[in-house]
């Protein structure tokens, strides 16, 4: 569910980053205020240990697949919502750098989709499923229940993200056909994983579950009103920025409120064809309908091709020269 | 098993590549972060069928990679991880996006030369990530990011998951490898051991975390990492450098620079 920097604008990533940065600075806050230094630490090696984890093969049974661990469910039940977010910071940035899984502009979308609903969410779920208590049942049924639903909001997301971009052409309704059953199901997957494992922790050392420690502070918790006000702020802020940002690529959005409206597809309505044509004719060097008459076309093309092989050739050239200066000069 | 083993050839790499005395290490960390975002934004900012004005953004990875001496083989199989998701999304356009673009007595349709850029903009972007991390310590990115006024308990946990990681890892390799010794003809971790397995590799990250807590207070932690880059100065030339690329970057943003040059060169 990693998003590559490809499949998203500045403008959706910016948006993305504010949001995520914004509850960043706000589990930054809490866990401050919890003032538990030896947190820092742990934090750091459950980072590690979730990045390894996630590498295990865990084999389904009766299929030849296999899944792994939901790291931000792991984490929040862990070391509590605003510890585990800033943990999955940590687990996507070094995850984006050194294995180009999930891009750096696309960070803030990624924080997002996985660290923000696995942990708040899927902590969200935990709280209300072991309140009256902890047992093996319980436990299970909030890691499931908590993996399926932070997936399939993740998944949701990373659909609504791309197309607010314009950078496909799939329209909303297939789009998320595709996306949303996969993921139903390395969610149910991914919780039995979570589950088996919190369920060996509730039987070894269950201080370690967050909220099963007595030291844990009530403010340390997430309460259900808090938690429904930093969701509706943040629906709001993405709702607004994101259909600002789409209103400037008719082709996406235009096909989702199509969709929306019950009207007929993008291609068949001739006013937005039109108005999508204009846009692609003002911003591209390869219009579409510029290239009809093949001279100039053909003319453009060669020189394209040209011009590239020269500015490689060029920028090629430089270099060399550089480097070779710079071993004259070291040497 | 072998994926672990490939993450952790991977992770120590690039550490060996970002350890090098190679000229483009010794920028300033800083600049090397704000140039890479502010590459992959203006990549990913080009309108979807501007192809040809894209492709000049290759300059950047072109120059980088050959100032800092790098191998594209090796950063090509970074690709496999990025590419399937930008491909299930870029592929459905020639399907959907089927308006005529001529080219040259070619027609092809709007959704192929779309599909193209966003397939390119994600190979850019994944060039430029890699020309980051060659040249830059995982230590070097965290005084970046501290310079950027980022939280100091996010740094930290930031530096302490790359330090940590290849140590565990390690430890989740040998587990794995023992297990599968003694699980022939099984493909991936039974069920039956899902728990047992990682809650006992859990166990001990945790009882590990705390031996390090100790050990870092016991040699004066106090919840900070002061001498993070006390040593990395910002010098004339990396501003100098930085200035130069994002000057690149603008020009090939608002000119059509290759297709300028071309027609210079053929006069068409």
């Amino acid at each position: 569910m990693h998003m590559a920097d490809a499949l998203v604008t500045p403008a959706v990533a910016g948006t993305m980053y504010v949001c995520s940065a914004a509850v960043a600075a706000y589990s930054v806050k809490k866990v401050r205020l919890e003032n538990e230094p030896k947190k820092i630490p742990l934090m750091g090696v459950m980072g590690a240990f979730v990045f390894a984890t996630q590498m295990i093969n865990f084999t389904i049974p009766g299929t030849g697949s296999s899944g792994h661990l939901c790291g931000g469910m792991l984490l929040s039940s862990l070391l509590g919502p605003y510890a585990g977010f800033l943990t999955m910071i940590g687990v996507l940035l070094i995850q984006c750098l050194f294995f180009a899984d999930g891009g750096l502009l696309a960070l803030g979308c990624n924080v997002w989709n996985m660290a923000f609903y696995g942990c708040f969410i899927g902590a969200l779920i935990w709280q209300a499923v072991t309140k009256k208590g902890y047992s093996k049942r319980r436990i299970a049924a909030a890691s499931v229940l908590g993996c399926v639903l932070t997936l399939q909001m993740g998944a949701f997301s990373v659909t609504l993200e791309t197309l607010a971009s314009g950078i496909t052409e799939l329209p909303f309704g297939v789009f998320v056909a595709t996306m949303q059953p996969i993921h139903l199901a390395i969610g149910a997957v991914e919780g039995l994983i979570t589950a088996a494992v919190l369920v060996f922790i509730y039987e070894a050392r269950p201080e370690l579950l967050y909220g099963k420690n007595a030291a844990v502070s009530a403010g340390g918790k997430l309460s259900f009103g808090k938690t429904l006000a930093v969701l509706a702020i943040a629906a709001v802020v993405i709702g607004g920025g994101l259909s600002l940002v789409a209103s400037e690529y008719p082709d996406g959005l235009e096909w989702s409120m199509e969709q929306v409206a019950g009207t007929t597809e993008l291609q068949a309505d001739g006013e937005a064809y039109e108005a999508a044509a204009a846009v692609q004719n003002a911003t591209a060097v390869l219009p579409d309908y510029a290239f009809q008459s093949s001279d100039t076309a053909a003319g453009t093309v060669v020189s394209g091709i040209v011009g590239s092989v020269i500015v490689v050739a060029v920028c090629v050239g430089a270099c060399y020269v550089f480097r070779f200066f710079r071993r004259k000069q070291t040497a | 098993m072998s994926r672990m083993g490939n993450a952790i050839y991977e992770i120590n790499a690039m550490e060996t590549l970002a350890a090098r005395d190679q000229w483009m290490n010794h920028i300033h960390p800083l600049v090397k972060f704000i140039l890479t975002v502010s590459y992959i934004a203006v990549v990913v900012s080009f309108p979807k069928y501007d192809l040809s004005r894209l492709l000049a953004m290759a300059v950047y990875p072109i120059a980088g990679f050959l100032l800092a001496e790098l191998s594209f083989g090796k950063c090509l199989r970074r690709l496999r991880v990025v590419l399937p998701l930008v491909c299930v999304v870029g592929l459905a356009n020639p399907f959907f996006d089927r308006t005529a673009v001529w080219i040259g007595n070619v027609c092809v349709r709007a959704g192929v030369i779309s599909m193209l850029t966003l397939m390119l903009k994600g190979i850019f972007a994944v060039l430029a990530s890699y020309l980051l991390v060659a040249t830059t310590t995982l230590e070097q990115i965290c005084y970046a990011l501290q310079l950027l006024h980022l939280p100091r308990i996010i740094v930290t946990q930031i530096l302490l998951t790359g330090r940590y990681l290849t140590l565990l890892l390690a430890e989740v390799n040998r587990t794995t490898q023992a297990y599968a010794l003694r699980a022939p003809n099984q493909k991936g971790v039974h069920y039956k051991v899902w728990g047992s397995l990682t809650g006992q590799l859990l166990l001990r990250s945790i009882d590990r975390a705390n031996e390090l807590y100790e050990s870092m207070t016991l040699r004066g932690y106090t919840g900070d990492f002061g001498y993070l880059g006390a040593h990395m100065h910002m010098r004339s030339q990396d501003l100098v450098y930085l200035v130069i690329w994002c000057a690149v970057f603008a020009v090939v943003r608002r000119v059509p620079v290759i297709l300028w040059v071309g027609r210079f060169i053929t006069g068409v």
